[in-house]
């Protein structure tokens, strides 16, 4: 008797929109796909229901993504993810609030909000899928985007400084902060699956190729090179703890790289103060 | 009935007695003057009512978490002034796109720009129907006592959750700031409307943004098991973004058509003194208080004066404007601007009707002097 | 022009205050407590406003309440029946507001220069240092002294509205407040 053996693949067809018309607006070799997948997997393995994920997101490429997926989806304004996603889970907290940011996204027009979220450090996972260039609207610099890389608003090179976006969320407050890859795929969805169990705000950095604009405009190839690129340029935290700052430079640092159960969650902090008022406490 | 309880209460503050018996559970906002005093209410009044509040780092922040939460099955609101509507026009935009029922209050203030932070204005009259950007038809009551803002944040609530839409009070700083007794209603005093929830079960069949019967549609909230798409891009009934011409007229004309054709159940304004009143004030909030005791006063002096005091300032009463001028042939729109209500009046009003103006724009309330000093000049 | 304006007159039907002084003499609660005791039991309308900004922080600060058995259009005083004058400078900004025939307070330690000799002067700022016992309480002795000396609220019905505001230790220090500006108001009376 033959045994079927389901691909793992299969798992992501769960869990895409019944009745939504693909192909989605990504291009082919996106990074996107692979961090969705992640995504997927993790809450397979988690054993979430469906129903109580709501995956919120702003606008750019990576922001499409809850209208590919089988949750409930609140797909929003430029850089206000984190806000609205505020509201989602302050007002259910048994929810799992997942948000889906790019870097022009989260750190430029909704930096304001990206702080915040961290400092109040209320239950949400933050998956910011960054790829160091604005794809929506072809290619213009970011926060990320590295000293001297082109892009079609830095044509002479960037004069500006970038965030680190594990750095900036650790500061703010986050308490669960992790950097991967999209080369490093089972890596990533571990992480996922860390930050959505924890209790907290949580940040999972997710390098990714825009290999149409950014690997383009500055010669870093196509999706496998840019692939390839982030296999040679990653070190794991032990790894790092090792090398000098010249030789970190120009590396990602992959793994997870805060994690603090001591500060105590938003929404529980508010249910305990709702419990005091309840008994006519201060 | 037991006798219900009186107290003493700012315009803000009834505001929030006002909201909370509508059924509002979850309050977002970003402190400015003259509406702070909503945001210290809700603060002290919804944790004792397992409700929440929450500060937020601005007002695009304020109106998006209230947003979030009306999606989670909240009734929601924020309390702003003109800065702060501001920078909450795009995502109230959102709010129409997304047919999210969310109340935002105005507390308004001289403009444009920081203005003047303590001193009375009407001047977002326009701002509440047109701030946002793309076509849509806007929803604005206006209150004129502090006893009216219970009455019309109440009403401000009933017709977000009937139309499935944000609605804006266009409360002003002298209401605001200004104390009278008040009865704390009781249940059953005045109706509350919720959303209609789906009756369809999750699947196909069911579509969040189905153009049903009177064009809105029932709302699921998340974690209801309908896992639906909200989105403020273009989108089909399912909710699914589209391009197609065809979908976005379907779209378009389902957040008109809610409102349009339903204008009479949120029309609301008082007349007085209307029926032989050969001039005819029309205001709304303070300066429809001024409106009312310079007619009074100038009745007593024996000149027919009316007023109407239009409680729905959006949409714009057309149809009971025009009845209740059939008989006038001289109207004096006042209003704490440099002209905005005016133009509306003028518009609606037939051409054989004198539509004059009496405005204030320097921070304080028209006085009744000034509005008789123009019943005087135009009699 | 000029027919409607030559023959109009402020209703009857208003009685209308006006608290002044300085920032910090409490004259914006002072309103508060004076609009409670007067609408408490539902037979007159009461609004109260204020002027709001820096004043909190010293300088001018007044704040009215207007009073009618009917309801009360125009929400802000047009005519005072009323002033009290804490300050020199309150009494310089606001006595032209004050109608024919109003009834002025001062305190008459502080307020020197009085356009009128048509007035009721007492030391409230004194009386609250040396009788209250604290200077704070200046804005509840002249609470006292405009109820006796209008009959616009009963004493014991300000008391209680006094009370009810009074932060908890003060209760006694603020009901002899009531029955000093009481007592020595009284004594003015003609």
């Amino acid at each position: 008797m033959a045994t079927v053996v389901k691909q793992k693949s299969d798992v992501v067809l769960d869990y895409l929109r019944p009745g939504k018309k693909f192909p989605s607006v990504w291009c082919p070799g996106c990074g996107n796909g692979t961090v969705m997948s992640a995504i997927i997997r993790a809450v397979d393995k988690l054993g979430y229901s469906k129903d109580e994920v709501v995956m919120v997101s702003g606008i750019g490429c990576s922001s499409r993504m809850p209208i590919y997926l089988d949750f409930s989806a609140l797909h929003t304004t430029h850089g206000r993810a984190l806000a609205f996603a505020t509201g989602v889970k302050f007002a259910q907290p048994h929810m799992k609030v997942i948000v889906v940011t790019g870097d022009g996204d989260a750190l430029a027009i909704g930096g304001n909000h990206f702080i915040h979220a961290c400092r109040r450090n209320i239950d949400i996972t933050a998956v910011l899928i960054n790829n160091n260039i604005y794809g929506m609207t072809g290619g213009q610099g970011s926060p990320t985007t590295p000293d001297a890389a082109f892009s079609t608003t830095t044509p002479y090179g960037n004069a500006e400084k970038h965030f680190d976006v594990c750095d900036l969320a650790k500061a703010a407050g986050a308490t669960y902060v992790g950097r991967s890859t999209v080369y490093h795929a089972p890596q990533l969805e571990k992480q996922i699956a860390t930050a959505l169990e924890h209790r907290g705000f949580a940040l999972v950095e997710a390098i990714a190729n825009c290999h149409t604009y950014f690997g383009r405009l500055n010669r870093q190839g196509d999706a496998v090179a840019m692939l390839n690129m982030f296999k040679e340029r990653s070190v794991t935290t032990a790894k790092a703890k090792e090398m000098t700052e010249e030789e970190l430079k120009d590396k990602w640092v992959i793994g997870t790289l805060y994690e603090s159960t001591e500060k105590s969650e938003f929404c529980e902090e508010y249910q305990k103060l709702v419990d005091r008022v309840a008994k006519g406490g201060r | 009935m037991a006798e219900r309880e009186r107290k003493l209460l700012q315009g803000n503050q009834a505001c929030v007695v006002g909201a909370i018996y509508a059924g509002m559970r979850f309050y977002a906002g970003y402190p400015i003057t003259p509406s702070t005093e909503v945001a210290e209410g809700c603060s002290r009044e919804l944790p004792r009512i397992g409700g929440r509040f929450i500060q937020m780092e601005d007002e695009i922040g304020s109106i998006a978490a209230i947003i979030g939460a009306s999606v989670s099955g909240k009734k929601a609101m924020t309390a702003t002034s003109g800065p702060g509507y501001s920078l909450m026009v795009e995502n109230i935009g959102y709010a129409y796109m997304t047919e999210t029922p969310v109340v935002i209050v105005n507390v308004q203030r001289g403009g444009p720009s920081t203005g003047l932070p303590t001193k009375v204005s009407q001047s977002d009259t326009m701002q509440a129907r047109w701030g946002t950007h793309g076509d849509y038809n806007a929803i604005a009551v206006a209150p004129s006592t502090v006893a009216d803002t219970v009455v019309e944040t109440i009403r401000a609530f009933n017709l977000a959750e009937r139309f499935r839409t944000p609605v804006t009070i266009l409360l002003d700083e002298v209401i605001a700031h200004s104390r009278s007794m008040v009865e704390i209603p009781q249940e059953g005093d005045f109706p509350i409307v919720d959303r209609i929830k789906p009756t369809k079960p999750a699947g196909r069949d069911f579509m969040p943004f189905e153009v049903t019967e009177n064009f809105v549609s029932p709302m699921a909230s998340y974690g209801d098991g309908y896992r639906f798409i909200v989105t403020g891009l273009t989108h089909d009934q399912h909710g699914f973004t589209t391009n197609r011409a065809d979908e976005t007229v379907v779209k378009l004309e389902k957040l008109r058509n809610k409102i349009t054709r339903y204008e009479e159940e949120i029309y609301k304004q008082e007349a007085r003194w209307t029926d032989d009143a050969d001039i005819i004030l029309v205001a709304y909030g303070s300066a429809a208080r001024a409106s009312l005791q310079a007619a009074q006063i100038a009745r007593e002096a024996g000149v027919k004066v009316g007023v109407i005091q239009l409680y729905t300032i959006w949409p714009f009463p057309e149809k009971p404007l025009l009845d209740l001028c059939a008989k006038t042939k001289k109207v004096i729109v006042a209003e704490l601007n440099m002209g905005q209500l005016v133009h509306e009046v003028r518009r609606v009003l037939p051409g054989d009707i004198d539509v004059h103006s009496v405005l204030r724009y320097d921070g304080e309330i028209l006085t009744p002097l000034q509005v008789l000093e123009k019943v005087d000049e135009v009699m | 022009m000029g027919a409607l304006l030559d023959k109009i007159a402020v209703p009857q039907d208003r009685f209308e205050i006006r608290l002044s002084g300085s920032g910090g003499q409490g004259m914006i609660l002072g309103a508060v407590i004076l609009s409670e005791a007067i609408g408490g039991d539902g037979t007159k309308n009461v609004s109260q406003t204020q002027s709001y900004g820096p004043e909190a922080r010293g300088g001018a600060s007044k704040s009215d309440v207007v009073v009618s058995p009917n309801q009360i259009f125009y929400p802000k005083a047009m005519k005072l029946d009323l002033l009290l004058a804490m300050t020199q400078e309150s009494l310089d900004s606001y006595y032209k507001d004050l109608k024919d025939g109003g009834t002025l307070i001062i305190d008459n330690v502080l307020v020197t220069d009085i356009p009128t000799d048509n007035y009721y002067g007492l030391p409230f700022t004194r009386l609250a240092r040396e009788e209250a016992g604290h200077v704070m309480v200046a804005n509840v002795i002249a609470l006292g002294a405009i109820a006796a000396l209008t009959g616009v609220v009963d004493k014991e019905t300000l008391i209680n509205a006094v009370l009810a505001r009074a932060p908890r230790g003060t209760e006694e220090k603020n009901r002899k407040a009531v029955e000093i500006g009481f007592r020595e108001a009284e004594k003015l009376k003609k």
